[in-house]
C-alpha cells in the first residue's frame, strides 16, 4: 500500500496486539484547573515488552498522558492500571526519562545514576556497583566523577537513561528524550534505543513529536489528535529491524508509515 | 587594576587611599581624622584592654544569636513562601515593607518592648537580617526546575527526601547569598542597636570616646568593625563561589 489509508490501518492493528497489556489506560479524562481540556476519554493498552509511542502535534496531551501514567499528575477521571493494579502515584515498576534530563547539577554522574536506589535506601556500595554497570552500558565509563555541566547534552541524557535503567523498572516512560540533543546524536540514540528494546525485557512508552523518530523506533504508534484530544489511530509499522540500521530508513514499510501518518496529521496544522 | 600596561597587585588602590589618609591626618584635618598610622597603634593598644574585649564579647554574642535566629527562622519561612501560595500572600507584604523601611527608627519600639539591654540588640539584629534571608530562600525555591521535583517524585522520594535532596540543594546558591546579605545587615543592626541603646558593648565605647573627643580611639574601633564586616562578606562570597559550578546550570 503506497498511501496507506488510516482507517484500514486501524482495522488491521486493533486486533493484532498479541502481547498482553502491562499498562492499561481506561477512559482517562484530564481537565486542567481553569477548564483547559487536555485529554478526552483516552483508552489505550500498552503491550508488554514493546515500545509504544505516543505521537501527535504539540498540545495533543501526549506528555500529560505520560505524566498521568507515571503518577506525577492525577487524572480527572478514568483509571490507569499497571499489571492490573490501579495507579495512585509514582511506583517502583515505572521509571521516567525526562526531556530536559532532570539531573541534579550538584551531583556527579555516579550519584545521579544511583539516585533512584539512594532514595530506596540501598547501601552505598551496592547502589554504586549497580550504577557502575549501567554507566558502562550507556557508554559513559570514565565519566563517573564528572558533573552534569561538564557533559554534553547527549551524555547528560545518557545519565538520565542510566538512572532510569538502574532502578530496574518494568516500564520505562520516556518524554521526548532525544529532542534536546543534536540531530547526529539523536540518530545514534534511536539506534541504541532499538538495541535496548531488543535486549532489555522492558516495556517502553515513548513520547515524541517526530514522525520519523516514531516510525523508526516503535512497535506501535498511538496517534493522538487535539481539540478534542483523543486516540485517532493505532499503527503498527511492520518494519524489519534485524538489518543494518541505515537500511531501516530506506524500507518501503518505513517510508509508507511516515507518509500515512503525515497525511493524517496534516489536517490538524494551524 | 592595570596602569600603563602594568598589572598592579590586589589592594593597591587601598594602599593609595591609605597613603592619602595618612597625609591628610598630618594636616589640620587631624582633629577629626587622625593619621592612619596613629589609629593602627591605637588598635594595638586598646584591643587587648578589658573594656574592648568585654564590648566585643557582648557584641559578638548579640550578633551570633541574632543571625542564628534570622537564619534558622528565615530559611524555613522562605522555603514555605516559595512552596505555598497562601504563606507567600501572607508574608510577602511584610518582607517588602521591612526590606525598604528605615529599620533604625523601629529600635526605640523594640527598646520599649524588650528593655534597654541585650535582648533589644538581639532583636534589632534579627529585624535587620531576617527579611533578605527569607526573600532569597523564597527565590531559590521558586526557581527550582519543575522537572527536578518531578524526577525526585517519580523515583519515589518522600516529602522529607525531596526537601533534603532537592529543594535545599537546588536553592543553596540563593540561600547562601541571602545569608551573606543578611549577615552584612546584621552588622548594621548590632551597631545601630548599640548606638541607640548606648549602654551596651561598642555603644558604650563610642559614647565614652566621643564624649572625650578621643578620635583615634573612635576610629580604631570603627576600623575593627569594618574589617569584621568585610571578612564576613568575603567568607560567604567564597562559599557562594563554591556552589557556582552548578548555580548557572540549574
Amino acid at each position: 500500500m503506497k498511501t496507506a489509508d488510516i482507517s484500514t490501518m486501524e482495522s488491521i492493528t486493533v486486533n493484532s496486539a498479541e502481547a498482553k497489556p502491562i499498562v492499561s489506560v481506561r477512559n482517562v479524562h484530564k481537565t486542567y484547573p481553569g477548564g483547559v481540556e487536555a485529554l478526552n476519554n483516552i483508552s489505550i493498552d500498552f503491550p508488554e515488552g514493546k515500545l509504544t509511542t505516543l505521537l501527535g502535534p504539540s498540545g495533543c496531551g501526549k506528555t500529560t498522558l505520560l505524566k498521568i501514567i507515571a503518577g506525577l499528575l492525577p487524572a480527572t477521571s478514568g483509571d490507569i492500571l499497571v499489571e492490573g493494579k490501579p495507579v495512585t502515584g509514582p511506583g517502583p515498576e515505572r521509571a521516567f526519562v525526562f526531556q530536559d534530563f532532570a539531573l541534579m547539577p550538584w551531583a556527579n554522574t555516579m550519584r545521579n545514576v544511583a539516585f533512584g536506589l539512594e532514595l530506596r535506601g540501598v547501601s552505598r556500595s551496592e547502589r554504586e556497583s549497580v550504577a557502575e554497570r549501567y554507566i558502562e552500558k550507556v557508554g559513559l565509563k570514565g565519566f563517573e566523577k564528572k558533573y552534569p555541566h561538564e557533559l554534553s547534552g547527549g551524555m547528560r541524557q545518557r545519565v538520565g537513561l542510566a538512572r532510569a535503567l538502574a532502578v530496574n523498572a518494568k516500564v520505562l516512560l520516556m518524554d521526548e528524550p532525544f529532542s534536546a540533543v543534536d540531530e547526529q546524536t539523536r540518530r545514534k540514540f534511536q539506534e541504541e534505543l532499538l538495541e535496548l528494546v531488543a535486549n532489555e525485557r522492558k516495556t517502553f512508552i515513548f513520547v515524541t513529536h517526530s514522525i520519523e523518530e516514531a516510525v523508526y523506533v516503535s512497535d506501535r504508534i498511538v496517534l493522538l489528535h487535539r481539540r478534542p484530544s483523543r486516540v485517532h489511530a493505532i499503527i503498527e509499522p511492520h518494519i524489519t529491524r534485524d538489518v543494518d540500521p541505515e537500511k531501516i530508513r530506506r524500507q518501503p514499510e518505513y517510508l509508507d508509515a511516515v507518509e500515512s501518518i503525515w497525511q493524517s496529521l496534516k489536517q490538524y496544522l494551524d | 587594576m592595570n596602569i600603563a600596561g602594568y598589572r598592579l597587585p590586589l589592594f593597591s588602590s587601598l594602599i593609595l587611599w591609605a597613603i592619602l589618609w595618612e597625609i591628610l591626618g598630618h594636616t589640620d584635618a587631624k582633629l577629626i581624622l587622625p593619621p592612619l598610622s596613629a589609629i593602627f597603634f591605637r588598635i594595638v593598644e586598646i584591643v587587648p584592654t578589658k573594656l574592648f574585649i568585654d564590648a566585643l564579647a557582648i557584641t559578638g554574642k548579640a550578633f551570633f544569636i541574632g543571625t542564628a535566629i534570622a537564619i534558622c527562622v528565615g530559611i524555613p519561612l522562605g522555603v514555605l513562601m516559595g512552596r505555598s501560595k497562601l504563606a507567600d500572600d501572607l508574608l510577602m507584604p511584610w518582607v517588602k515593607v521591612f526590606l525598604s523601611a528605615p529599620l533604625s527608627a523601629m529600635v526605640p519600639i523594640i527598646m520599649v518592648l524588650a528593655g534597654i539591654g541585650e535582648a533589644t540588640i538581639i532583636l534589632t539584629v534579627v529585624l535587620f537580617a531576617i527579611w533578605i534571608v527569607m526573600l532569597n530562600a523564597r527565590a531559590g525555591v521558586m526557581n527550582i526546575s519543575p522537572s527536578l521535583v518531578d524526577m525526585s517524585r517519580s523515583f519515589g522520594a518522600s516529602m522529607y527526601q525531596s526537601f533534603v535532596h532537592i529543594y535545599l540543594w537546588a536553592a543553596l546558591p540563593e540561600i547562601i547569598a541571602g545569608i551573606r546579605l543578611g549577615l552584612i545587615r546584621a552588622v548594621k543592626g548590632v551597631i545601630v542597636g548599640q548606638l541607640l541603646v548606648s549602654v551596651v558593648g561598642f555603644g558604650t565605647l563610642f559614647d565614652i570616646y566621643l564624649a572625650h573627643f578621643l578620635m583615634e580611639h573612635f576610629w580604631a574601633v570603627l576600623l575593627v568593625i569594618f574589617a569584621f564586616a568585610f571578612t564576613i562578606n568575603e567568607l560567604l562570597a567564597w562559599a557562594e563561589r563554591s556552589v557556582r559550578y552548578y548555580a548557572a546550570s540549574r
